[in-house]
């Protein structure tokens, strides 16, 4: 089990590797820079600024730096925000983004979970329906369309809640959600699903023929294998979180790390750019092997050699 | 003779039945009934979108204290479903008891709240079920699995409930159980996984044993030891067992009687020698030519019953046997036979061919 | 009573006919009301789409600027004459505008579904049929993939190319439904692989191996008929993702280029009127809900259909 985590957690490394060469490489080859304005700088002065930040080197050697920098901790300064370092950029931002993805997750799985279960259990009748149609509207509302309409209802005409921004408790309620929406219909459909797969189970039948109550069956035999497919989920959903939110960062104007995404593609602004990639990589590798060790946990029939 | 004729035909000798009965051990049990189950006219359907199917259908047996009787027929006959009637537990949708009445110890289990049921499953009726792997909850360890009804039937504390688990494990055959407490069932070979399943269905010291297939899904040597485990603790306990086969051969030195189910039906019903020397139903024919015998020509193929059994969705009145028999006349195709006495009054054949005036003699 | 009887025709009972694995998953699926619902509304948008500029009443660019100025110059509610639903503030037909966006939408679905294979099914098989280091290679090549935030890098790829002959091709709309492609093939491939995997032990695929029929004839013949319902299912299943990820990054402004629209670049022009005029988001929104809802049902369907015993599973 440690071997076969310490191998997952190092394989992250070469991944890393290739996302961060592909992106840079596919960055500098594409034509601007990032002194492209709307006035154009004279040439002297974008020559004077490459030679400043490097960019005049041959591409491989402009990677090696940056490569041998970011393994030291240093994301380079960034083009865009040019008294900014990225490193400042990321610190400010990342703890509000992490925030975001980690409260939209816990409602994802703590309000999708207990309503595949509910509609399981009252297969063919209204919870059943009840569910079903709550995880419909969730998988056809792409999550700008859930932001936009969360707005307008709750903020402009409710006015129960602030309609953007990032500074308390009620700031947090309508991003969340939004942001939940699709992964609460997702988690809601596979919980349903697996738990009527596993009422069929032969094992469900010797707990019945045990004389356990219902309520004891379906919370000591039905729940708990019901969630090992649903666990194979939560990686895809914890990737969209991640990549999921700058679109509501963005609706929200929420200071995250999210917004500089778009930005930095847009403006060339290479070193925030690497940065963020090799950030978001990171972080869909790594929650793949907590997944990964949640799994084992739930599932006594996986040791992993 | 109508098909509805056919229970009371049993019930004209019940002193013969009770006399004839040979395993009447058990006494220590406490009684509360001449037979400790007895199962009248039983119909269980199926109510499937492409019809109703009639899985068991006016089935009618009794069982006494400690006697173990054989249910025996091809797969899809109704005996896995006339075993899980018994005590309620065939999936409600699609399937539902729609007729008969089931009494065990006295008891009429068809009238009892859910509640009362529960009481009776686990603790009055015990389980073995047919692959022991997948009737095993895989996320549990074998310890909490068979402690959990002794907890809920017997209120043992938890150290008591362990002790009797660990007492049960000893019994059934599993080595060092002490240490085995938390495994987890792929932890465990298919025998000893069926071993734990035997200490299950014993834990509460149940009256009855509902035992379906048992060995089918084990390796031959495996299957001998853990029938011969089964056929010493219900002498041990005095439990009567209900044996679910499709091998006349495991019924055979099991059981004292034996039911033949066919399509749904009893077919034919008698005592394991009787059935064995003189069988009179065409289709325990074929189960006895099925079994591979010593005396076997080498390079013989194996015998079959050819063809298949017939869908139960709307049977028409006929012998349900008919299109796979030999012997079959127009009256097989009119009307179906009702299960009346052969040569004593306890074996019983559902056949038109061996009636007193039929054309097998 | 030796009398020999007489033999009956017809005795022996036969197995019902199986009509064939894909006669019985048609009649499963016609009974599945969802399923049934999904496909009237997949032909409805297929039709849409294909025949969009056939029906729709006015030219999805047209700016019916005499009509906005009669309304008092902003936006013209749904019902206005000759508008069913409405415009945009340029006066611009808000039902052809959404009927070019259907044509987007199932272009973007069967593009992307088109790569997703192309790439998919070749990778998984040959990982899957050959095993070994090639398997572990290309395993390794998903987890990349994987491991890419496949919104972003589809930003990165459109941003990327955008000047280049492939980023104007089919209005700006080829590279990205390629960049999404891209990104979403590791699915199939694992797919594929696994069933290739599993296939690969069945005894029907020995028994041909014994008989020495060559391994591309097994896995053309034998393997990926078999394996192919999964891949089906994959597919529908995958077309709303695809859908999902156009109308998002049309709505951040990238991928269709104006004056075309995309539902989700209505979305974004509507937000701005979003509070006196709603229907110009509502009505977008409604098309994706039914979109994605459409393909969902019929991949739900198709995928009880094709396996029964996963039924229930939706």
């Amino acid at each position: 089990m440690i071997s076969y985590l310490t191998r997952r957690i190092l394989w992250i490394i070469p991944v890393l590797f290739v996302v961060s060469v592909i992106t840079f490489f596919l960055m500098h080859s594409v034509p601007g820079g990032p002194w492209d304005r709307e006035k154009r700088l004279p040439a002297s002065v974008t020559t004077r600024l490459n030679a400043e930040y490097g960019l005049d080197q041959p591409l491989v050697v402009q990677y090696v730096r940056w490569a041998g920098d970011f393994v030291t901790g240093d994301l380079g300064p960034s083009y865009r925000y040019q008294d900014r370092r990225v490193n400042d950029i990321v610190a400010d931002g990342l703890p509000t983004t992490v925030q975001l993805g980690v409260m939209a997750f816990l409602l994802a799985t703590l309000v999708g979970i207990p309503l595949g279960i509910f509609a399981a259990l009252g297969h063919n009748r209204w919870p059943d329906y009840l569910s079903t149609s709550i995880s419909i509207i969730g998988i056809a509302t792409p999550s700008f369309v859930l932001g936009i309409l969360l707005i307008v209802l709750f903020s402009v005409q409710l006015g129960w809640f602030p309609t953007g921004g990032w500074k308390g408790p009620q700031y947090w309620v309508l991003p969340t959600v939004a942001l939940a929406g699709f992964p609460i219909a997702v988690i809601a459909r596979y919980t349903r699903a697996s738990m009527l797969e596993v009422t069929r189970k032969d094992y469900i039948r010797t707990a019945h023929s045990k004389g356990l109550a219902n309520q004891s069956v379906v919370s000591r035999h039905m729940i708990r294998n019901a969630l090992i497919p649903v666990v194979t989920i939560l990686g895809p959903t914890l990737a969209f979180l991640v990549t999921g939110s700058f679109i509501i960062e963005r609706i929200f104007n929420i200071p995250g790390v999210g917004q500089f995404y778009l930005n930095s593609i847009q403006t060339r602004d290479y070193s925030l750019l690497m940065a963020m990639t090799v950030l978001y990589a990171f972080a869909v590798a790594f929650l793949n092997v907590v997944v990964d060790i949640l799994y084992a946990y739930i599932d006594p029939r996986i040791r992993y050699s | 003779m109508t098909e509805s004729d056919s229970p009371t035909i049993i019930e004209v000798s019940p002193d013969d039945v009770r006399r004839a009965q040979t395993a009447d051990a058990g006494a220590d049990k406490g009684r509360k009934a001449d037979k400790l189950l007895s199962v009248r006219g039983l119909s269980t359907h199926f109510f499937t979108p492409d019809g109703v199917v009639q899985a068991v259908d006016d089935v009618t047996f009794e069982v006494g204290y400690g006697e173990t009787l054989g249910l025996v027929g091809e797969s899809g006959c109704g005996k896995s479903v006339t075993a899980l009637s018994i005590a309620r537990l065939v999936p409600d949708p699609p399937g539902k008891i729609v007729a008969g009445e089931i009494s065990f110890d006295g008891i009429d289990v068809l009238k009892l709240g859910e509640e009362e049921m529960r009481h009776l499953r686990g603790k009055e009726i015990g389980f073995i079920f047919q692959d022991p792997l997948t009737s095993l909850n895989p996320t549990l360890t074998i310890g909490y699995q068979i402690a959990e009804s002794i907890r809920q039937h017997m209120g043992l504390s938890q150290k008591a409930a362990r002790d009797r688990v660990v007492e049960l494990l000893t019994k059934v055959g599993i080595p060092r159980a002490k240490d085995r407490l938390n495994d987890y069932p792929h932890q465990f070979s298919g025998g000893m996984r069926q071993r734990v399943m035997i200490a299950i269905a014993l834990s509460c010291d149940p009256k009855l044993i509902l035992a379906d297939e048992p060995t089918t899904a084990l390796d031959v040597t495996i299957q001998a030891q853990i029938l011969e485990l089964i056929a010493q603790l219900s002498d041990e306990f005095s439990t009567a067992v209900l044996l679910i086969t499709h091998d006349l051969g495991i019924a055979a030195g099991m059981c004292d009687r034996v039911n033949v189910m066919y399509a749904g039906r009893i077919v034919e019903t008698g005592t394991v020698d009787e059935l064995f020397e003189n069988p009179r139903m065409p289709y325990s024919w074929g189960l006895l030519d099925s079994l591979p015998r010593l005396d076997d020509v080498r390079g013989d193929r194996l015998r079959t019953i050819e063809g298949l059994p017939p869908l139960l969705i709307q049977p028409p009145d006929a012998c349900r046997f008919n299109p796979r028999c030999r012997f079959t006349r127009d009256i097989c195709l009119e009307r179906e036979p009702a299960l009346t006495p052969r040569e004593t009054a306890l074996h019983l054949a559902r056949c038109w061919a061996t009636e007193p005036d039929g054309w097998i003699p | 009573m030796a009398t020999v009887s007489r033999p009956i025709p017809g005795q022996i009972a036969q197995p019902r006919k199986s009509a064939g694995l894909w006669s019985d998953a048609f009649g499963r699926l016609r009974k599945n009301r969802l399923a049934l619902v999904g496909l009237v509304l997949v032909i409805l948008l297929l039709s849409v789409g294909l025949l969009g500029p056939v029906l729709a009443p006015w030219p999805y660019d047209f700016q019916d600027l005499p009509a906005v100025f009669a309304g008092g110059g902003g936006p013209l509610p749904p019902l206005s004459p000759g508008h069913v639903l409405g415009t945009d503030q340029l006066g611009r037909d808000l039902l052809s505008r959404l009927m070019d966006g259907a044509r987007i939408s199932v272009t973007v679905a069967f593009v992307v579904q088109i790569v997703i294979l192309g790439i998919g099914v070749p990778v998984g098989a040959l990982a899957g049929w050959f095993g070994g280091r090639l398997d572990n290679f290309l395993m390794r090549i998903t987890d990349v993939i994987y491991a890419f935030p496949d919104l972003l890098f589809i930003i990165l790829l459109s941003v990327a190319f955008r000047e280049t002959f492939f980023g104007q091709a089919l209005d700006g709309l080829f590279l990205v439904f390629f960049a999404i492609g891209l990104t979403s093939w590791v699915t199939v491939a694992r797919l594929v692989r696994g069933q290739l995997l599993a296939l690969k032990e069945t005894e029907f695929v020995e028994a041909a191996r014994a008989i020495g029929v060559p391994d591309r004839k097994i896995v053309t013949r034998h393997l990926l008929p078999n394996g192919i319902g999964p891949i089906i299912v994959a597919v529908t299943l995958g077309i709303p993702g695809a859908i999902l990820s156009e109308a998002t990054l049309a709505y951040i402004g990238i991928g269709v280029q104006p004056p075309r629209a995309s539902w989700g670049s209505l979305i974004a022009e509507g937000q701005k009127y979003v509070r006196s005029e709603p229907h110009l988001v509502v009505f977008p929104a409604i098309a994706i809900a039914l979109a994605l809802i459409s393909f969902t049902f019929l991949g739900d369907g198709l995928r009880d259909a094709l396996d029964p015993k996963l039924k229930g599973k939706q």
